[in-house]
């Protein structure tokens, strides 16, 4: 066995070492895992590529980013490696540009070493020596701008000895953004550096936009399976605490270290640090991707999916087992009362819908079916079936005012906590509430701006109005 | 000595002569270079073209200085894509890039000129509508941080549209990055975090400690990008304007 090691050993140091091109992959996808035994020098090639990309639905943002995406690309190499650099900076773009690559023991992680004008490029040499999940940034001046504006991504140093093998691996890097409108603002939106200075984001969300991770983007498995996710935190401002709902974390390697916790619900990752999680999927259902800083998850947009699908197992978690109605509310019960169905109407504006991806979708989900046990549906909801006069100004309310407590819909009992939604004027609400109630087969005369209006006069006063951002 | 005449020749067929404006010395904080309780350095008068030199300016100069034309300039003073993509028949009142920096002093050198030191361009580039000084004002860093944060686009470069400034220039913001003098003689080191370290061979005088105001974003963006330049760069968002002495 000695002999073996140490003619490995004169091996690697008699023989240049192979060489190769390292595999980067956009987020959510990980390169596959290395099966090489022993080290290589391994060249990878990043640009920095300047463009303008949704921060969520219809706001767009200029981002500056390691490779078109943010996170930039997922860079996998093995522990003992050599790795030859190459920082690319597109000759359309503004600014220089380098990188830090929290994988690098030398000064700057490479920064000074790769600093590197428009249409240039630069290299520079680094053996991989400490095996664990690092964050990748610029690091050029202002440096807090840069990286507000996208400039991270992770790199895997794979240990010698692998983790054991997982059916799925995906990269989850969460970021904080900063401009001067407030979460949902259409249109092209600038960066605030006061924002940014006050440590203020309008945005904080999974891989570069509130929309990511959600609808056919989420991130599939199927029951039975093993997870590995990479996640890491870009910053520049926020500390995340990272969970998924519905899920406990097996093993978690919290800063992406050496070292497993088992058995986690919540891990924090700094920002400029990470996290391996690891867990089996027992049972079918999505599961949802927060930071349990929860106010960033229901208005910021730090909202992921993860969809598993296959035989559930009730032995495991049983599903809705009691299906009645609830007479503690008897508004509520007393409006179920059948009247003539109205058709739809011809006043449902488009608009509607967008209003309803950028405020509800959230938590109701995009095609309004909600979370078992969290969020109440919209579709095909018994609440929305017949609108009483009452419950359209009980909607107004929620809207405007959030709703805590009880409430039940088709037969499930939902104790939660609705935010108030900010930004909506009468118009806009009369328009997204006419679309949900004329939704997913749902039906209801329209809500008008000036029926909102008087229902929102009509609403109790309250004595402390919550405060908005300013 | 030739070159200059026959550019002097040139001169009435350029198509948007060089419009100059005198401005007033005065005295600056610029981001980087004050030492320790030093508030301000002193800035004489100087003159300086109102817009950045334009493509068919260029075109003219190149008419009387053919050494300095596409493929003929030495490989020394030029790099690859010097005037890559130069057409002065195509917008021809926009602003020439892809111009080196010995170029640029070539240009100026020729037209009676010099460009500006880093701390006259800072000086006038401070100037908004208004104020002879807005470099600290929020709105007007986040005017041109706007700038910063828009990605390049076709057309952008057609012509110079910024309204005027206090002394009368136009376009030192949002059009394209400017050479200086002495571009390269304050680094911003290519590692932001280490900007606060005292470093002699970067800062000129003892006790230097950083910039002089932190929240400049857009000052720094300057600096870091004059920072990554060499002399023979060129780059296709970066050009010049000539600074002249006030009694020639």
């Amino acid at each position: 066995m000695n002999v073996v090691i140490l003619s490995l050993a004169l091996w690697s140091l008699t023989t240049a070492l192979p060489e190769e091109k390292a595999l980067l992959t956009e987020p959510p996808l990980v390169p596959p895992a290395i099966t090489r035994t022993t080290p290589a020098r391994v060249k990878v090639e990043l640009e920095v590529i300047e463009k303008v990309m949704q921060l969520a639905d219809g706001v767009d943002y200029t981002f500056w980013t390691f490779g078109g995406t943010v996170p930039g690309r997922f860079i996998r190499v093995r522990e003992g490696d050599t790795v030859e650099f190459w920082l690319e900076n597109h000759p359309n773009n503004k600014l220089p540009h380098n990188i830090d690559l929290h994988a690098v023991t030398g000064p700057g992680g490479g920064a000074a070493s790769t600093f590197t004008a428009p249409g240039h490029k630069s290299r520079f040499t680094f053996q991989a020596l400490n095996p664990g999940l690092y964050i990748y940034h610029c690091a050029t001046a202002p440096v807090g701008m840069h990286i507000a504006n996208g400039m991270y991504g992770m790199i895997y140093v794979q240990p010698r000895t692998p983790l054991p093998k997982v059916d799925r691996e995906y990269y989850v890097v969460q970021g904080d953004f900063y401009t001067d409108a407030d979460f949902g603002q259409k249109g092209l939106q600038p960066f605030s550096m006061k924002r940014a200075i006050d440590e203020r984001p309008s945005y904080v969300v999974f891989n570069g936009s509130a929309m990511s991770l959600v609808g056919d983007r989420a991130l599939k498995a199927k029951v039975g399976e093993t997870v590995r996710l990479f996640v890491g935190n870009g910053g520049p401002n926020l500390v995340s605490s990272f969970h998924v709902i519905g899920e406990i974390f097996d093993h978690v390697y919290p800063e992406g270290g050496s070292k497993a916790q088992d058995n986690v619900q919540t891990t924090l990752i700094p920002a400029g640090g990470s996290a391996i999680v690891e867990f089996k999927l027992n049972t079918d259902g999505t599961y949802i991707l927060v930071d349990h800083s929860i106010f960033r998850t229901f208005n910021k947009g730090s909202l992921g999916m993860l969809k598993v699908e296959g035989p559930g197992r009730k032995d495991i978690y049983s599903g809705k087992e009691l299906d009645d109605v609830y007479l503690g509310d008897e508004s509520v019960a007393t409006s179920i009362k059948a009247t003539p169905a109205t058709t739809p109407l011809s006043g449902i504006k488009p608009d509607g819908k967008a209003l309803f991806l950028a405020n509800c979708s959230m938590c109701h989900q995009a095609e309004g079916q909600g979370v078992p046990g969290a969020f109440p549906p919209l579709a095909k909801s018994d609440y929305l079936a017949n609108i009483s006069n009452k419950k359209r100004g009980d909607l107004v309310e929620f809207v405007l005012r959030g709703k805590t407590g009880k409430v039940v819909v088709n037969g499930n009992e939902y104790n939660g906590v609705m935010t108030p939604v900010a930004g909506l004027d009468d118009e806009k609400l009369a328009t997204v509430l006419t679309w949900v109630s004329n939704a997913w087969g749902n039906s209801a005369p329209a809500f008008t701006t000036d029926e909102v209006k008087k229902l929102r006069e009509a609403l109790p006063e309250v004595k402390a109005t919550p405060n908005g951002h300013e | 000595m030739r070159a200059l005449r026959l550019l002097t020749l040139l001169v009435p067929a350029f198509a948007f002569a060089g419009e100059v404006v005198t401005l007033p010395g005065g005295r600056f904080a610029p981001l980087f270079g004050l030492d320790v309780g030093q508030s301000a350095f002193p800035v004489g008068t100087f003159r300086l073209d109102v817009r950045p030199v334009s493509r068919a300016e260029f075109a003219a100069f190149l008419e009387g200085n053919p050494a300095w034309r596409k493929g003929k300039a030495p490989k020394t003073l030029v790099d690859e894509r010097y005037l890559a993509t130069f057409t002065p028949a195509k917008h021809p009142a926009g602003p020439v890039t892809q111009v080196s920096y010995f170029a640029a002093r070539a240009y100026c050198a020729a037209k009676g000129g010099r460009l500006p030191s880093t701390l006259e361009w800072e000086y006038a580039a401070a100037a908004d509508e208004t104020r002879r000084d807005a470099s600290r004002e929020a709105d007007f860093a986040q005017r041109i941080l706007d700038w910063y944060g828009q990605p390049n686009r076709e057309g952008d470069l057609e012509q110079p549209g910024s309204p005027r400034n206090v002394y009368g220039l136009e376009a030192l913001h949002g059009l394209v990055w400017e050479w200086t003098d002495d571009f390269n003689a304050v680094f911003v080191s290519g590692d932001n975090r280490q900007d606060g370290d005292t470093n002699p061979k970067f800062m000129c005088g003892s006790g230097a400690t950083g910039s002089a105001r932190r929240e400049d974003y857009a000052a720094f963006m300057r600096y870091a990008l004059r920072s990554s330049l060499t002399p023979r760069s060129t780059l296709p968002r970066l050009g010049f304007r000539c600074a002249y002495e006030v009694n020639p």
